[in-house]
């Protein structure tokens, strides 16, 4: 009879609107009808293309969140690792710039070191966790300290600036667009959609997905754990790597203020995206609305007067809790146990 | 059994009607379960509600409790009408149900968890001295031996048990609704429940309960009601309905073979050979022969080492000692991957910890151990619907809606779709452990066929069964276990109960060394 109890569930969100499928892009439209009322500028293109590019940054470390929250993970260390990496790669190409000069292939080898310095670093934090057996919640408060002292001691407490030259012919990479749309945005379109398929249409996703559902089923279904949890870490590690190849040219420094609190900015647009973050569901599609939905709340504070645009955190943290709220499903139910 | 028929018919018993539930009708949007029920719980009397998975027990009981609100129908309490707004309204008047699933927080003592949102306090403070006398006192009056401090993470699941119904004890429940109480226990330990339960109903409770288990429903109900449907189809005294009554009334039907015919297999075919097999404490030189196309029961008392065996064979489990042949070849398992690949598949009999994600849809969960058969790179979601299709056909799972979640289908239903999971490997020896636990008898006998269809198709089987009638319906030949040895494996005339009991206690059989001959 409980399957009958089921099928009156999913007949009831028929007639209504299903909150939980369309309630982040119900939310986003909603908010920018908001920002439309406010600011007539927030339509213009520039303003749009504006949020979109600054997104990116967000959305393209969530997409990679999601493998690991749907796998019933949690990185904490992504933040660090940006700033770690953006350090990394600055000091390199900067050291380049006298053997090869600040060419082509400078900025080439830097978004290599980039992109291996992502897969180490996430391949350490879902080994030491999944081999070392310790939760992922304490392994990635370990290292989110290690990388981010790291970048502080390469900066020697200071800021890391890129090379001036260098900043030149890298700049494309985050002023630059293609056909009017500009390349980060390119970027973490083609991010997210890789992002889809691997997660809703391949095998690795089915398996995250039982992961994180529940672990012991997934063992007895013949998935090797360890080997596919540690992937979601690798798949994060990549996705910071490439945020941070078109984080670099943006302001061309590093310091050990880079990618404060990004982790939770993520963790916060795969959650607002109706992901679950005790693992065995996650969406692609929603984490990327998340994050544009977070970008979007400080673009619209902006250009307002109505509240001041140091309450950002305030709001933003108030559409995370309401988003689960509603994502929960039942606030319209009864309570029944 | 004398003594519950002397309850069924003592007059005063008849008057003394506790709680009852009159034409309850219950319906979940547009599908409605219960039809104009009607139920009457006496003091002092166990009430058996029977009925197969889907019957409506469990809507039923949890109208009872306040946990659902009747669509319409009534409830009265003590013959005046009583509305349950919630499960804690039921609870101040003294209707408490105990899940099936019980509602323990295991990393809290007994004593807390008996007191646990209703703490005693001196001041501010709790008072842990009361609260744990208190305990003591509920426990002893259940003769129930275990240290009120004792955290329920280390108690046996008969002992849970107990503290769920010491801690409604102590809310001064005198009615009592047991959703399956025996799901999960040994047969030692539904003696001890059982004793319990007649303890309550001399103190004048009236009890609920819920069960498919006839054996049970006979030596410890005073009268049934049987549901079929969401229909009311009897409420007898015990004494007047014989066993087979009651599995045709709750069936609907009669069940004309729960066993599939066997068919002589070849000795000398064999399809996978066990050879010294031990496992560190838990299992000793076990080796065996599997026969192709037969089914190979495992017997042993509950740390006999059978599922230890089991999951050493398939890789889950490392192995001190030991070989495994298929077809006469060595083959080297370390994993379950290696089991899969060498065609041995596990059915594990926790379908809901192990076997099935509970939060998914069928589909997924029906392709999940077979995921490279569907796809290397994109998986091929036409082919895992077809596969589905296949399934629901081949296995008759029965869900009102393939999309819901298979957490809410009913363990028959889960079973079937463990069982197919198991199946999409196409594997040629297929280890069930415990088949039917919880499932009702016109699905369990459905599971038998299927069972016997594997054999029919050259498949091989080894059954764990922890049930009697079900080892020895289904085996061709009966290993026994006992202490982590294989003490006899038993053929023909001696495939009995008695011969099992025998090598199961260490009475007879080889010890200490192979059996293998």
């Amino acid at each position: 009879m409980s399957s009958l109890e089921r099928s009156e569930a999913s007949t009831s969100s028929g007639f209504n609107i299903d909150f939980k499928a369309l309630g982040p892009f119900l939310a986003l439209v909603g908010l920018f009808v908001l920002g439309t009322g406010i600011n007539d500028a927030f339509l213009s293109g520039g303003n749009l293309s504006n949020i979109f590019t600054r997104a990116a940054f967000i959305g393209i470390i969530a997409v990679g969140a999601t493998f690991v929250i749907t796998a019933g993970g949690i990185d904490l260390s992504v933040g660090s690792m940006a700033a770690f990496i953006s350090g990394a790669m600055i000091v390199v190409m900067n050291t380049l710039v006298a053997t090869l000069g600040a060419g082509i292939e400078t900025v080439l080898i830097g978004v290599v070191l980039s992109v291996l310095l992502g897969i180490a670093a996430g391949a350490v934090n879902g080994l030491v966790s999944t081999k070392g057996k310790i939760e992922a919640f304490i392994v990635t408060l370990g290292t989110m300290g290690i990388y981010r002292s790291l970048v502080t001691y390469m900066a020697d407490g200071g800021t890391l600036s890129l090379d001036f030259d260098v900043r030149g012919v890298y700049r494309p990479v985050y002023y630059g667009d293609i056909l009017g749309i500009p390349v980060p945005v390119l970027v973490f379109f083609a991010v997210a959609v890789a992002g889809y398929v691997l997660l809703n249409m391949t095998p690795f996703g089915r398996k995250c997905f039982a992961i994180g559902s529940n672990e012991q089923v997934a063992r007895y279904s013949a998935i090797h754990v360890d080997r596919v949890k540690t992937l979601t870490y690798v798949i994060q590690g990549l996705c910071v790597s490439v945020a941070t190849i078109i984080y670099v040219p943006r302001l061309g420094s590093a310091s050990s203020s880079t990618g404060v609190l990004w982790e939770l900015e993520a963790i916060a647009a795969v959650i607002i995206g109706g992901t679950m973050l005790k693992g065995g569901y996650g969406r692609i599609w929603g984490t990327v609305i998340g994050a544009i939905m977070l970008t979007t709340i400080g673009n619209i504070l902006n250009l307002t007067d109505a509240i001041s645009n140091y309450l950002n955190g305030a709001v933003q943290g108030l559409i995370i809790i309401v988003a689960v709220f509603l994502q929960r499903g039942d606030w319209r139910r009864k309570k029944s146990k | 059994m004398t003594d519950a028929a002397v309850h069924a018919v003592n007059p005063d018993q008849q008057a003394r009607v506790r709680l009852s539930g009159r034409e309850i009708c219950k319906s979940f949007g547009p599908a409605q379960v219960l039809f104009d029920v009607s139920i009457d719980l006496h003091a002092g009397e166990v009430h058996a509600l029977l009925g197969e998975n889907g019957a409506g027990k469990s809507t039923l009981v949890k109208i009872l409790s306040g946990y659902h609100q009747p669509t319409s129908g009534a409830l009265s309490l003590d013959q005046a009408d009583v509305t349950f707004e919630d499960s804690e309204v039921a609870e101040n008047h003294g209707v408490i149900l105990i899940h099936q699933e019980l509602n323990l927080a295991e990393q809290l003592t007994v004593e807390e968890n008996i007191f646990l949102g209703r703490e005693i306090k001196r001041g501010w403070f709790l008072d842990k001295a009361v609260m744990r006398a208190e305990a003591k006192k509920l426990l002893d009056q259940l003769q129930c031996d275990v240290d009120p401090r004792t955290r329920i993470k280390d108690l046996a699941v008969s002992d849970r048990q107990m503290v769920e119904i010491a801690k409604a004890l102590s809310k001064n429940a005198d009615i009592l609704i047991l959703d399956e109480p025996t799901a999960v226990l040994t047969g030692r330990e539904v003696d001890i429940l059982f004793d319990q339960i007649r303890r309550l109903r001399e103190q004048g409770v009236a009890i609920l309960y819920i069960s498919h288990k006839l054996d049970e429903i006979k030596a410890i109900a005073d009268r049934v009601t049987v549901l079929r449907d969401g229909r009311l189809i009897t409420t007898e005294p015990v004494t007047d309905v014989e066993k087979d009554d009651m599995a045709r009334l709750m069936v609907g039907r009669d069940i004309k073979q729960m066993f599939p015919d066997r068919a002589p297999v070849e000795a000398h075919d064999v399809a996978m050979s066990v050879r010294n097999v031990s496992v560190d404490g838990q299992v000793r030189d076990a080796s065996f022969d599997l026969r192709r196309g037969e089914v190979l029961g495992f017997a042993g008392i509950v740390g006999a080492g059978r599922t230890a065996l089991m999951e050493a064979i398939i890789g889950l489990r490392d192995r001190s000692s030991g070989e495994i042949e298929r077809n006469g070849e060595p083959v080297s398992i370390h994993s379950l991957q290696d089991a899969k690949k060498c065609g041995i598949a596990y059915l594990t009999k926790d379908r809901k910890g192990s076997g099935l994600l509970l939060n998914m849809d069928m589909r997924p969960n029906l392709t999940l151990l077979a995921l490279e058969k569907f796809g290397t790179v994109i998986l091929n979601r036409k082919a895992e619907e077809a596969a589905l299709a296949n399934a629901i056909e081949a296995f008759d799972i029965r869900a009102a809606d393939p999309k819901a979640k298979v957490g809410d289908f009913s363990g028959g239903n889960q079973q079937k779709l463990l069982l197919a999971k198991v199946m999409e490997t196409d594997p040629e020896v297929v280890i069930i452990d415990e088949p039917t636990r919880g499932i009702d008898i016109g699905t369990k006998s459905q599971i038998y066929h299927f069972i016997g269809d594997l054999t029919k198709r050259g498949k091989s089987v080894i059954l764990l069964s922890s049930e009697m009638p079900e080892m020895l319906g289904l085996s061709d030949r009966i290993a026994v276990m006992a202490a982590g040895r294989i003490t006899g494996i038993l053929e023909g005339n001696d495939r009995n109960e008695h011969e099992i009991m025998r090598h199961a206690t260490g009475i007879s059989g080889k010890q200490g060394v192979s059996v293998y001959e």
